[in-house]
C-alpha cells in the first residue's frame, strides 16, 4: 500500500534518489537517509536522536512528526488513535510509516519529545492516590 | 487442591493494523500455532505446550492495543462465586455466553478501573499440546518452530486508577503482590507485579496518564539461551526490538521486549523465581528502576515509560 504524502508539496513521482538529506527542525541536525526504508529507520541507524524511537510499526505514536517540506510516501498503516485524516492531509505522520522521496524538513511533535526534554532519569508523573 | 480460584492468564486479544502481517509474525516468527478463525474475523493462536484451544486472539482494527485479557478459573463454581464477589465489591459484570469465543465457555467480564476489559472463564476445549497424555516424549518438532514459547505467561497493563485495580485483583480475585515499584515519595505505587500462582507475575500493572493501555504481553521460554535464540530469530525477520536480550532486576526474568507489526509490544521471557503468598513483597524505589528494568546495562530505557499501544 503506497499513499501519497501531501505536505504543501506537488504530487509525488515514483522516482527518488537513493539517499536524501533530512533536516530535523527542532534541533537543526541533518541526516543522510535512504529512500528505501522508513524515515525512523534511517535516523535510528545513523544514531540521530532528534525524533524519539518507539515501536517502529505504527502503533505507539512517539515518532509523530510534521513534514514541513519535501516529498514522502506512506508505506504502512498508522494507528488511527494518533493519526487522523486531517493529520495525514497536513503532513502529520508517524516517522516509522513513511519513506522520504526527496530532501525533507521535519518537526518532531510526538508526546515523547516533551518527555525526553523533561527527563531527569526515572522521572515519573504519579497521578493517583497513595498506596492503601 | 492448593491452587484454586483464578489459575492463570488464559488469553489476550490484540488489535492489529494488518491482520495477515501479524498472523505471519505470531505464527511463523514467534512460532505459535493457528488454531482457528471465527465469524468476527478473529484469528486464534496457541503456544506449542499449551493444551487449551487458544491463548492469543488477533483482530483487525484501525488502532493497535489490547481488547481484553482473560483468566482461567478452576471451576464453574469458582466462576459463579467470583462473579458474586465482584458484584459485592461494587464491580459491575456481564456474562458473555459460551461460544462467542471459539471453544470457550461462559465468560464473566468487567472493566477494570484502569480501563481494561478483564474476563474470567472456567472452560476452554483441551486440544492438547501434540504430545500424548500417556508416556509422552518431552517435546516435539513444534517446540523448535520459530521462537517457540511454551505458553502465554503474563501481561503488563497501564492506566490511571492503579490503586483501585490492585484492590480488585488482590481483595476479590486472590492475587498477591510479589514486587512493587514505588515513586519518590515512597508511598505511591508506580507499578506492581501480581501473582495468582507460584510465578513472579501473572499480571503486572503500571500507573499511566491514559487508560486501557498495553505495555506488553509475555511469552514463556525455558532458558536464557532460548531468549538469545529468540533475539537471533527476531533479527533474521526484521522484528523491531525494544530492549534486550538482558535480565530484569525486577522478577529476575531474562527478557527481550519487541514489537509486533502493529506496534504492540511483546516479550520473550524466561526465569524468575518461585513466589508464594506468604513471602514479603520485594520493593523497588523509582531511582532503581534502571537496573530493575535492565540489570545488565543499568540504564533507564525511556521507551519503557513512554511507549504503549
Amino acid at each position: 500500500m503506497e499513499m501519497a504524502g501531501e505536505a504543501n508539496i506537488q504530487p509525488q513521482t515514483a522516482e527518488a534518489p537513493a539517499f536524501v538529506t533530512v533536516t530535523i527542525l527542532n534541533s537543526g541536525e541533518t541526516c543522510r537517509c535512504r529512500t528505501d526504508e522508513s524515515l525512523i529507520e534511517g535516523l535510528r541507524r545513523m544514531g540521530k536522536r532528534g525524533v524519539p524511537i518507539g515501536c517502529r510499526n505504527g502503533g505507539c505514536s512517539v515518532c509523530r512528526i510534521e513534514i514541513v517540506s519535501g516529498r514522502y510516501a506512506a508505506h504502512r498503516k498508522m494507528s488511527r488513535e494518533y493519526v487522523s485524516d486531517e493529520d495525514l492531509a497536513a503532513g502529520r505522520v508517524l516517522a516509522c510509516c513513511v519513506k522520504p522521496l526527496s530532501a525533507l524538513a521535519i518537526l518532531a511533535i510526538g508526546k515523547m519529545g516533551k518527555a525526553l526534554a523533561a527527563s531527569a532519569a526515572g522521572e515519573v508523573k504519579a497521578t493517583g492516590a497513595e498506596r492503601p | 487442591m492448593a491452587l484454586t480460584g483464578v489459575l492463570r492468564p488464559g488469553h489476550a486479544q490484540l488489535r492489529v493494523l494488518d491482520l495477515e502481517a501479524d498472523v505471519k509474525l505470531y505464527r511463523d516468527v514467534l512460532g505459535l500455532e493457528e488454531t482457528g478463525r471465527d465469524s468476527f474475523g478473529r484469528v486464534y493462536l496457541k503456544a506449542w505446550d499449551e493444551r487449551d484451544h487458544h491463548s492469543l486472539l488477533l483482530r483487525q482494527a484501525d488502532q493497535a492495543g489490547i481488547d481484553l485479557m482473560g483468566f482461567k478459573v478452576d471451576s464453574i463454581a469458582s466462576l459463579d462465586r467470583l462473579e458474586a464477589d465482584l458484584n459485592a465489591f461494587g464491580v459491575k459484570t456481564e456474562r458473555v455466553p459460551a461460544g462467542e469465543m471459539l471453544n470457550t465457555g461462559d465468560r464473566v467480564r468487567f472493566v477494570s478501573p484502569m480501563g481494561h476489559t478483564i474476563e474470567l472463564y472456567a472452560e476452554k476445549k483441551d486440544v492438547g499440546n501434540g504430545l500424548s497424555y500417556e508416556n509422552p516424549p518431552p517435546w516435539n518438532a513444534a517446540a523448535e518452530r520459530g521462537i517457540a514459547p511454551a505458553r502465554l505467561d503474563h501481561a503488563l497493563l497501564g492506566g490511571v486508577d492503579l490503586d483501585g485495580t490492585i484492590d480488585i485483583f488482590t481483595k476479590v480475585l486472590g492475587f498477591f503482590p510479589v514486587e512493587i515499584l514505588y515513586a519518590e515519595d515512597g508511598k505511591t505505587v508506580v507499578a506492581i507485579w501480581l501473582s495468582c500462582s507460584c510465578k513472579t507475575h501473572d499480571l503486572a500493572l503500571i500507573r499511566l496518564p491514559e487508560n486501557g493501555k498495553l505495555h506488553h504481553v509475555s511469552f514463556w521460554l525455558d532458558s536464557w539461551e532460548r531468549v538469545l535464540r529468540a533475539g537471533d530469530i527476531m533479527s533474521m525477520n526484521n522484528v523491531s526490538v525494544d530492549i534486550g536480550p538482558t535480565r530484569h532486576g525486577i522478577t529476575r526474568g531474562a527478557t527481550i521486549y519487541a514489537f509486533d507489526r502493529s506496534g504492540n509490544r511483546f516479550e520473550t521471557f524466561s526465569g524468575g523465581y518461585g513466589a508464594y503468598p506468604d513471602m514479603k513483597p520485594i520493593v523497588w524505589s523509582i531511582d532503581h528502576l534502571p537496573e530493575g528494568l535492565d540489570y545488565v546495562q543499568r540504564k533507564l530505557h525511556q521507551s519503557f515509560l513512554t511507549v504503549f499501544s
